[in-house]
Parts: structure tokens; C-alpha cells; sequence
């Protein structure tokens, strides 16, 4: 018989090049043939020191920089800063402001699980879903052009409302030589009308697209496969480990900050809270799935309220939020205060606050220090994905390589806001 | 809310005594400070007694320049205002001891069952490198959070089992989120095309500040008389 062959335990570099690192994860697998024993995950590789930045701006500088964290739901991210500056201020935005706010919020995470949900079923051999989900993400993509005039960073919330007011015209497809006048006909059909029909006429179908992820997703066996009883978490566990939003829902624990704090107008609105039962990889996507359900209803509740209610969507407090435009033409203490608020910023009193919001990942905290001046003295940016991620190695301790692959995608990392 | 805060304070009271002291908050939020010796203990108790199961976040935070402003606002100068700050030459810390509320770490807890939220904040004392005991085995989320405070403030964790650094790059000299360390950093990097790599060199661009740091003494904050508006 020829001698046996010897095993070692060895090393393995995943990343940070990698298709399925989700940006650029480095992780040092040690394995034991294709079982790992351990799993380091080197992060940092897109840091930007966004606090330190954050402290040699003024206040309102910094909210775009916020888009930037987790750039898969941005807007989520302008919320907990703008907050933070808000509990400071002692400022609270007007209610049509709330309702925009947590509108765009919902919209923001459909976005967000739809992203995950593409990235995470392509990762784990579900193709189609990256192309079926792209197809929505495209719509509500529109919705933040059409309020804030970019696809992605918006930076459209700020301390005291939000920058204006939803538009009444919807921006239109036009014909190209890439694009045929029968198809802009039909990417225009729901464009005739607001900003609001077109987002109504989007959560009139999309019930019907989460149904479609569905059936190729909840009761495939391949999708079964590779998550059921993949990165078990017990509920203990998920709260030491420091678990927020689907994470922690995902194992059990029922905990919502909308439902539990609520903040903003999420005490007004009527939603239910997933939660799963086993805490492994399938649970945590039932969870998110139903989310987006929710955030549908959620979003259908805010349109009908923001059609019967118009009204003013920023505070009337010219020491923090600019005059229009208008006024400062006639006005000459107007420009006085534009002028004081772009070149210094307001002031905001000395204090610290933690503002937290539910963000589509988990909970994102703002934990900001002020000591009087117009540039915070510290912002400490908690990011749901940095905790998630110092819990790699505890869920893929014991599982095969390829199950690496699956946590990552369950963890829902983006190298944003992990890294800062 | 402000009832349930009285309450849990002067539990907390009872059970710390003297050690935990609490801090004023113009929101609303509940907030004590205690020293580093106190920590371990404290912290089990929270968690065990007390119920707060998450540590939802701990940072470090330098307050080497709290309440220092670059543009002095209540004289008028006879130059004018410009945007030239007068930058301090930046000496990195060597010094034996530092001001004994230099450094702090702040930590953020959550209780689940009782829908509360805590704050803490414990100062590192005078000692250079500052030093605090470590959390971790208490809630094991603590575990990347003091490595990022390491990484970022220099603090060392005693009892962390995997003190290295985490958001810098490999070999990365100085702790870049205190105070004296400059925003624009030590090094650059650029591409060497006669080595045929990426090289290091000291970073060749000037610092400059666009907006001036400025604290403005606000009436509207001021609490006698926000209290009268309210009233």
C-alpha cells in the first residue's frame, strides 16, 4: 500500500480581488483540507477616515460624505447623521418632511435588499436573480434622481427637513439611437404623471416582482442547499456579538428600532415585523424578503398621506436652514444669513447625542460630539456591517469554503460603511 | 422618558455608589462616567443585572483641542479675517503623561428587554500610552471596536486577545484620529516606474483649512434663557 498522503492545515487569501468579496474583503482562511478552522478578515482597504474628515467640516459639508458609507442604501445613512445634528439642535422637521424622510427610507431599503439579494443569489448560483432584481432597482434608482438629482448620492436630506420638495413632473426617457421610440413609450408610461404616481404605480406591481424572486428562490433546492443550516446564530449569541436589523431578526430576537424607538412618523405607520425562527442563512433571507413586502405597504401608507397633506418640508430657522433663492433678492438680512451659513455653517450648542436608525442592514448610529463649534468635534459612525464582520469567523468556523461565500452574502457586508 | 431615566440613575446609584457619575444630557440620553479600575465590574453588572445584553458601539475620542476655536469671535482685529489659519506645528506625542482627560473611550449599550439605552465614558487617565481593561469578554462585539479605538487613538486594551491594528494599512506609523495628528497625514503613495512598485514618500501637499473653526457664543442655547422661552 503507498504510504498515505500527509494534510496540513494551510492558509488560504480570499480577496480583497474577489467576485464574491463584495468590494475588497481580505480574508486569511486557515483550513484544515475544505473545512475552515478560522477566518481573519483584513479590512481598512477602502478607509477614507470619513470621522476625521467629518471633524474639519462644517456640520452640513459632511452629509454627502454619509451617501458614501453604505452606498447601496444612501439616503438611510444621511438620516442618522442628520439626526444626531437635529437631537443637538433641538430641531424637529416639519411632518411632511418626516413623511418624505421615512418614505425615502423605505424606498432605500427595497433598494439595499434588492441589491443584496442579486449580489448574494449570484454568489451562491442563482444567476437570474442579479438580473431580475436590477430590473427594479433601476425604478427607485429614478425616484432619487427625479428628488435629488443624482442616481446615488443624494444628499438630500438635511438638518431641518429635507433639501425640497417632491417634484410634480417626472423626468422622461427620451429616444436615442440606443433607445427605440416603442420602448421609451413604454419606460415613459408611468413617468406621465408626479414623482408620487410614479412611485405608486411602482408599489403597484412590485408585490408581484417579490413573488417572482420568490419562486425561484424560497423552495428551490439548490437555493436550500446552500443556506438552510448555513451560519447558525443563537439568539444569545447574536446579541453578544452586537447583531442589529435582519441579522438579529434573523436569529429570533424581535427587535426593530422603527417598532421599539420609533422615530420620525414610523409610530403612525401600520407594518409588521419579520422575525425568524433557526437564525441560519435561509431565515435571515425570509426575513428581508418580507421586509421589502413591508416597506411596500409602508411606502403605499406615505403616499396617500403625502398627497392630502402639502405643506413646507424644511424648518422656518434661518440660523440653520438657507433662505431661497427668492428672498435673498429682496431681502437683505436673507443674504446676510446665506451668506453666513455657506462660508462658517451654523453653530451647534455644546453636548453629545446618539441618534440610531433602523437601516436597511441594521442599526446605524451617529454619535456625535459638539463642543459649540460649526464643525463637530467627534462623529463616530456605527456601522451595522463592521459588527457583522467581526463575527466572520464564529459563523464560518467549521463550514466548507464555499459556505464563506454564502455568510458573506447573509452578512450583507458593503466595504463602505465597514470600512469608513 | 425622563421618569424611566430618573429611575434606572438611581438604581445605578444605589448599586455604584460613588463610582459611576452621572452627565448632564441636553437630549434626553442617560450617560455616566466612571474610572478604569471600576470598568470590568461595572460593565458585568450591566449587563447581568441591569440587562443591557449589546454593546451597540465603543469608540475612543481625543479632547486634546475641546473648545479651541481658530477665529477669535468676540474682539474685532485690526487685519480682517482671512482664511490663513495660523496652523500649530504638529509635534507628534512624546511626551511622559498626558492631560488626565485627554484620552476617553465611550461606550454605547442597548438593553433588548427593557428598551433602554447607556452611555459610558471612562477616561484613560495620564498614562502614555493610555491604558483601559477590555470589555471583550463581557460582550464579544467589543472585540473589533477596541481594535479600531487601538488603530485610531493608540489606547491600549489590557486583556484583548487580538490587539492589532484594523482600518490602517499594513506598517502605518502614528494613530491618525487623534487630535495632533494631521489631517492630511504622513505619508503618499505614487507609483515608481524605475522601481517597478508602489513607493512611500512623505506627503509633499500643504494642509489649509477652507472654513475656519469657529465657536460662537449662542444666546439661543444658553439654558436660562431657553428655559424662559420654554416656560
Amino acid at each position: 500500500m503507498p504510504p498515505m498522503a500527509e494534510i496540513q492545515n494551510y492558509t488560504m487569501n480570499f480577496g480583497p480581488q474577489h467576485p464574491a468579496a463584495h468590494g475588497v474583503l481580505r480574508l486569511v482562511l486557515e483550513m484544515d483540507g475544505e473545512v475552515i478552522q478560522k477566518a481573519d478578515p483584513h479590512i481598512g482597504l477602502l478607509h477614507r477616515a470619513t470621522e476625521k474628515l467629518a471633524e474639519s467640516k462644517p456640520f452640513n459639508q459632511s452629509i454627502g460624505y454619509m451617501d458614501r458609507l453604505d452606498y447601496v442604501s444612501m439616503m438611510c445613512n444621511e438620516h442618522g447623521y442628520v439626526l444626531a445634528i437635529e437631537k443637538l439642535l433641538g430641531i424637529e422637521a416639519p411632518e411632511r418632511a418626516q413623511y418624505i424622510r421615512v418614505m425615502f427610507d423605505e424606498i432605500t431599503r427595497i433598494l439595499n435588499h434588492l441589491m443584496w439579494l442579486g449580489a448574494h443569489g449570484l454568489d451562491i448560483g442563482a444567476m437570474t436573480m442579479f438580473l431580475y432584481c436590477f430590473r427594479e432597482r433601476e425604478d427607485l434608482m429614478d425616484c432619487y434622481e427625479a428628488v435629488s438629482g443624482t442616481r446615488m448620492h443624494a444628499t438630500y436630506y438635511r438638518p431641518g427637513g429635507v433639501y425640497r420638495d417632491l417634484p410634480e413632473v417626472m423626468p422622461k426617457y427620451q429616444e436615442s439611437k440606443f433607445r427605440s421610440k416603442k420602448e421609451v413609450d413604454r419606460l415613459n408610461a408611468s413617468r406621465e404623471g408626479s414623482l408620487l404616481d410614479f412611485i405608486e404605480a411602482f408599489t403597484d406591481k412590485f408585490p408581484a416582482c417579490v413573488d417572482e424572486y420568490e419562486t425561484l428562490l424560497t423552495d428551490n433546492r439548490i437555493w436550500k442547499q446552500r443556506t438552510v443550516n448555513i451560519a447558525v446564530v443563537s439568539p444569545e449569541r447574536a446579541m453578544q456579538l452586537g447583531f442589529s436589523g435582519p441579522m438579529l431578526r434573523g436569529s429570533g430576537v424581535e427587535w426593530d428600532l422603527r417598532k421599539k424607538q420609533p422615530y420620525e412618523v414610523y409610530d403612525r405607520l401600520d407594518f409588521d415585523i419579520p422575525v425568524g425562527v433557526h437564525g441560519d442563512c435561509y431565515d435571515r433571507y425570509l426575513v428581508r424578503v418580507e421586509e421589502m413586502r413591508q416597506s411596500n405597504r409602508i411606502i403605499r401608507q406615505c403616499i396617500k398621506w403625502l398627497r392630502e397633506n402639502p405643506g413646507p418640508v424644511m424648518i422656518d430657522d434661518r440660523k440653520v436652514v438657507a433662505p431661497t433663492r427668492v428672498e435673498m433678492k429682496d431681502d437683505m438680512e436673507s443674504l446676510i444669513h446665506h451668506f453666513k451659513l455657506f462660508t462658517e455653517g451654523y453653530c451647534v450648542p455644546e453636548g453629545e447625542a446618539y441618534a440610531a436608525i433602523e437601516h436597511p442592514k441594521g442599526e446605524f448610529g451617529v454619535y456625535l460630539v459638539s463642543d459649540g463649534a460649526n464643525k463637530p468635534y467627534r462623529v463616530k459612525i456605527r456601522a451595522p456591517g463592521f459588527v457583522h464582520l467581526s463575527a466572520m469567523s464564529e459563523m464560518v468556523e467549521g463550514h466548507m469554503l464555499a459556505d464563506v461565500v454564502a455568510v458573506i452574502g447573509t452578512q450583507d457586508i458593503v466595504f463602505g460603511e465597514v470600512d469608513r | 422618558m425622563t421618569d424611566r431615566n430618573e429611575t434606572l440613575t438611581a438604581r445605578l446609584s444605589e448599586r455604584f455608589g460613588e463610582r459611576i457619575q452621572p452627565v448632564e444630557s441636553t437630549c434626553g440620553e442617560l450617560g455616566f462616567e466612571l474610572g478604569p479600575e471600576d470598568l470590568i465590574e461595572v460593565a458585568t453588572a450591566l449587563r447581568d443585572e441591569f440587562g443591557f445584553e449589546i454593546l451597540i458601539d465603543a469608540c475612543g475620542v481625543d479632547y486634546l483641542d475641546y473648545g479651541s476655536a481658530e477665529w477669535k469671535t468676540e474682539s474685532a482685529t485690526e487685519t480682517g479675517f482671512s482664511r490663513g489659519v495660523e496652523r500649530k506645528t504638529v509635534i507628534l506625542d512624546e511626551a511622559d503623561e498626558f492631560a488626565p482627560r485627554r484620552f476617553a473611550v465611550v461606550y454605547h449599550l442597548l438593553s433588548v428587554a427593557n428598551n433602554r439605552r447607556l452611555r459610558l465614558r471612562v477616561y484613560t487617565g495620564t498614562d502614555n500610552p493610555p491604558v483601559i481593561p477590555s470589555v471583550v469578554d463581557v460582550w464579544s462585539s467589543a472585540d473589533w471596536f477596541e481594535r479600531e479605538a487601538f488603530d485610531l487613538y493608540g489606547i491600549l486594551f489590557e486583556g484583548h486577545p487580538d490587539l492589532r491594528r484594523i482600518l490602517t494599512d499594513y506598517g502605518f506609523i502614528g494613530h491618525p484620529f487623534r487630535k495632533d495628528f494631521p489631517l492630511i497625514g504622513g505619508v503618499e503613495v505614487r507609483y515608481d516606474a524605475d522601481k517597478g512598485r508602489v513607493a512611500y514618500q512623505p506627503v509633499s501637499i500643504e494642509p489649509r483649512t477652507l472654513v475656519p473653526r469657529v465657536i460662537r457664543d449662542d444666546n439661543r442655547y444658553a439654558a436660562e434663557l431657553k428655559d424662559a422661552a420654554d416656560g
